[in-house]
């Protein structure tokens, strides 16, 4: 090991060469960019290990990460979120699509052509129990970074690992310490700095605070805020929680079963949402305000389970448990359409906007049911949003409805099917 | 108090008149304590919390901990981050406080530290610990201690065997103060320098054996395990194959066809080294199942995709991260199996396949007193009780190990 402060004498200023010989993406380029992003885990049954079927875990994900933001993943357990991350940091082998870094294609990069880009794109666990080498000391586990990668930081590793400790809100001193003498937070900040040893472009945080106590939870947040602004990481931010995705992230992307259903910016998604689910989402989010404790909830309860991954339904996959849900959502699959600057949507009837479908107009039996457990109040400002954001859209150029980045397809075109 | 405050003001209680105004949840009023706190302290908080804690009221014991960093890219900032900010975890760690004042009590424990003292407190573990010990030292030590007492073990003392009933002359198989042990029949040579002298053979072949079966037991299970898929069907199958062998009839033939010369050794070596191959390689996939089912659980942990996605290649992974974790359970079966090892030794010199004559060994003699037990009952006694103390030895200080290392297995 080479964590004698000794062997210093020998340092080469790898990373800031490093980081010079890479073509620096400037803040607002775009950073990582993922095209129809797929991983299917085979189901295999029988003595010969046929393939039965596959579970389709990330089912086409096209999405952007411009370099200094923060991109926030959120959706129910089982979406594909954490599959999507460990897609991004190549942990898992994509099936289908790509993932390009800085331009350069990563998708199916061996373990070797992967080493370098370890480097630049990060990762922090979900459980700090289990993200520590119980064996490791902190110092051992700070410093595998430069240990793996051949990198001699100045001054040493021991006297780099103990100046990231003290960056993430830890003693220095600490660096001899096991995992298991330190409490849950304090273990995520040893994770988020071996995360941030090699001075990382991309930060993928899977679940990042989930399993950490509520009040721990705001201390490991908004030291990831911190070190975002001071050292100008681009975070990917996976968690199901919404306030804490909201305090943290630029722009925000839902996921269901495998897909983005809306990619928004922060503001416009918590302010309008347009996707139905999203807008059952933003309902479940508790308002933490004892005044409110006697006004009724406008809590959109959702009709029955996530349907299975290995089976979707067919058109739109939240068909099944959508109170608008049409026949053409049935058959159809809505592409994810810029419908507002910075506002994606996958959705034929969004919420908050003209509707994508109008010629649909009976709602699917399964959609009736669904109705019955949103609240009238909701029903009664969605139609009313909707026809007032169509009424402002068909008036000026009155003979087009639809907006010009829409690609849906003609209305007919569906029934035929 | 101008002491703790040097030490960590991290850790002081700081007290805030008005909480700020809270909205979306905790997470950004958390964050708005500690920039209030941040900016009272005025970091870097070396200094700090003096002026400021009478000004405030609410109790908040919270932090902020100022240090300039230099960016490896050659940018100078300064990081404002939240320290450990929960009264519990203050409490939780009180060394931390006193951490200026003394270095050395700020070095972890690691898990090995705490097994050892949780090992101190089990007595029995610690008495079959200290007998191993003994056992160890004495089969080590076998020749000096033949030399500097004198003792032969292949001296004849034909004046002490009665000619009539090859037994020794004398009650308790002839013990005497020349031989505490006694002699044994037909030769009279003593006893005590024979068990001495079989001991080494004994833990040789034994700890051979366990070191043998331990490394390929432990390289095939970690492998199998880890990589899954054919390379764990292949071994697996592999360990079936060699669990299924008729273990014992083909040690025995394996011991009886080696002749001398082989692998250039002859007499003593070459026996001990067959005995050490024939056990160490059959018992191998005893250990290995253990090894493959343990990585097969951590394979899973997080911390093998954080090695992964640092770029850590395979041997890194099986070796630095994998292997330590694996350490406590192989030690254990180790220790486990090590008296199985002995008694199986005991057993194949029994048979007359082990350790050849004239050299002592613990089976041997067992084997030579079956022979002679109506004329010389004793003569069984002294190398029985020899293996059972060293078998329980072992096993009392495997079992202490493994609750000591395991304190989840009680």
């Amino acid at each position: 090991m080479s964590e004698n402060p000794k062997d210093a004498a020998v340092t080469t200023p790898a990373q800031s060469a490093g980081a010079q010989l890479t073509k620096d993406a400037g803040p607002g380029d775009v950073l990582l960019k993922v095209t129809g992003l797929q991983k299917h885990f085979p189901i295999r049954k029988g003595l010969l290990q046929r393939q039965v079927g596959a579970v389709r875990a990330v089912d086409g994900l096209d999405f952007e990460v411009r370099a200094g933001e923060t991109l926030g993943v959120v959706g129910e357990s089982g979406c594909g979120k954490s599959t999507m991350g460990r897609l991004i940091t190549r942990l898992l082998e994509p099936t289908a699509g790509t993932v390009e870094f800085q331009g350069k294609d990563i998708t199916h990069l061996d373990a070797g052509g992967m080493r370098p880009m370890r480097r630049d794109v990060q990762m922090i666990f979900q459980d700090p129990y289990s993200s520590l080498n119980p064996r490791h000391t902190v110092g051992t586990i700070v410093g595998a970074p430069f240990r793996l990668q051949g990198v001699q930081p100045e001054g040493g590793v021991k006297k780099e690992v103990q100046r990231i400790l003290s960056v993430v809100g830890l003693n220095p001193e600490h660096y001899n310490r096991y995992p298991h003498e330190f409490s849950g937070g304090q273990r995520q900040r040893i994770g988020i700095a071996r995360a941030l040893a090699l001075n990382p472009k991309l930060v993928v945080a899977d679940e990042p605070v989930s399993a950490l106590d509520v009040s721990i939870q705001a201390q490991v947040v908004n030291l990831l805020d911190d070190l975002q602004q001071e050292l100008g990481l681009t975070y990917v931010i996976i968690a199901h929680d919404l306030s804490v995705v909201r305090h943290v992230s630029d722009r925000i992307a839902v996921m269901y079963l495998g897909k983005i259903v809306e990619l928004a910016d922060r503001e416009s998604l918590y302010k309008a949402p347009m996707h139905p689910y999203t807008k059952a989402l933003m309902s479940a989010v508790p308002i933490p305000d004892p005044k409110r404790r006697g006004v009724k909830s406008e809590r959109i309860l959702l009709k029955g389970d996530v349907p299975s991954p290995i089976s979707p339904p067919s058109g739109c996959r939240f068909h099944t448990r959508c109170w608008k849900a049409t026949e053409i959502c049935r058959t159809t699959e809505p592409a994810l359409v810029e419908l507002k600057p910075g506002q994606r949507v996958a959705c034929h009837h969004p919420e908050n906007f003209e509707d994508q479908a109008p010629q649909e107009t009976v709602l699917l039996s399964a959609a009736k049911e669904a109705a019955e457990l949103v609240p009238e109040a909701v029903l009664e400002e969605s139609a009313e949003t909707s026809a007032a954001v169509a009424a402002e859209v068909s008036e000026p150029p009155q003979e087009v409805s639809d907006p010009p980045e829409d690609v849906s397809e003609p209305p007919r075109d569906t029934d035929d099917k | 108090m101008s002491q703790l405050a040097h030490v960590r003001p991290a850790l002081l209680p700081v007290r805030i008149t008005e909480s700020p105004k809270p909205h979306h949840g905790c997470a950004s009023f958390h964050h708005e304590v500690f920039q209030l706190i941040a900016k009272a302290l005025k970091t870097p908080g070396r200094h700090g919390p003096v002026g400021p804690v009478s000004e405030f009221k609410t109790t908040a014991t919270a932090a902020a901990r100022g240090s300039a960093i230099v960016d490896p890219r050659g940018v100078n900032l300064t990081v404002t981050a939240p320290i450990e900010t929960t009264g519990a975890e203050a409490g939780a760690q009180p060394e931390a406080v006193l951490a200026g004042v003394k270095k050395s009590q700020i070095e972890g424990r690691s898990l090995s530290q705490i097994a050892w003292t949780r090992f101190k407190r089990d007595k029995v573990a610690m008495a079959g610990g200290v007998v191993v010990v003994l056992l160890v030292l004495m089969a080590v030590l076998s020749k000096p201690i033949q030399w500097v007492f004198d003792l032969d073990p292949n001296k004849f003392n034909q004046d002490l065997i009665d000619p009539a009933l090859l037994a020794p002359k004398g009650g308790w198989g002839g013990m005497s103060w020349d031989h505490p042990l006694g002699v044994d029949p037909q030769y009279g040579r003593d006893m005590l320098a024979r068990i001495i002298d079989g001991s080494w053979v004994s833990l040789l072949v034994a700890g051979g054996a366990t070191l043998l079966s331990v490394v390929i037991g432990t390289v095939l299970g970690v492998v199998a395990g880890y990589y899954g898929g054919w390379i764990d069907s292949v071994i697996s199958r592999m360990m079936d194959t060699f669990l299924a062998f008729p273990l014992l009839l083909f040690a025995i033939s394996i011991s009886a066809s080696v002749q001398d010369g082989f692998f250039g050794l002859d007499g003593l070596p070459l026996r001990i080294c067959v005995l050490i191959f024939v056990i160490g390689f059959f018992s191998w996939p005893y250990i290995g199942r253990i090894v493959r089912a343990q990585t097969m659980t951590l394979r899973k942990r997080e911390f093998i995709e954080a090695a992964t996605s640092l770029g850590a290649r395979g041997p890194y992974i099986l070796f630095r991260e994998l292997l330590p974790n694996l350490v406590a359970p192989i030690l254990v079966y180790s220790t486990l199996i090590i008296p199985t090892n002995i008694l199986f030794e005991a057993a194949l010199s029994f048979l007359g396949v082990g350790i050849a004559p004239p050299q002592a060994s613990w089976g041997g003699m067992l084997s030579n007193a079956v022979d002679l037990y109506t004329a010389d009952p004793q003569y069984m006694f002294v190398p029985g009780l020899a293996i059972f103390i060293t078998v329980l030895a072992f096993n009392l200080l495997g079992d202490g190990l493994r609750d000591a290392l395991d304190p989840r297995s009680k």
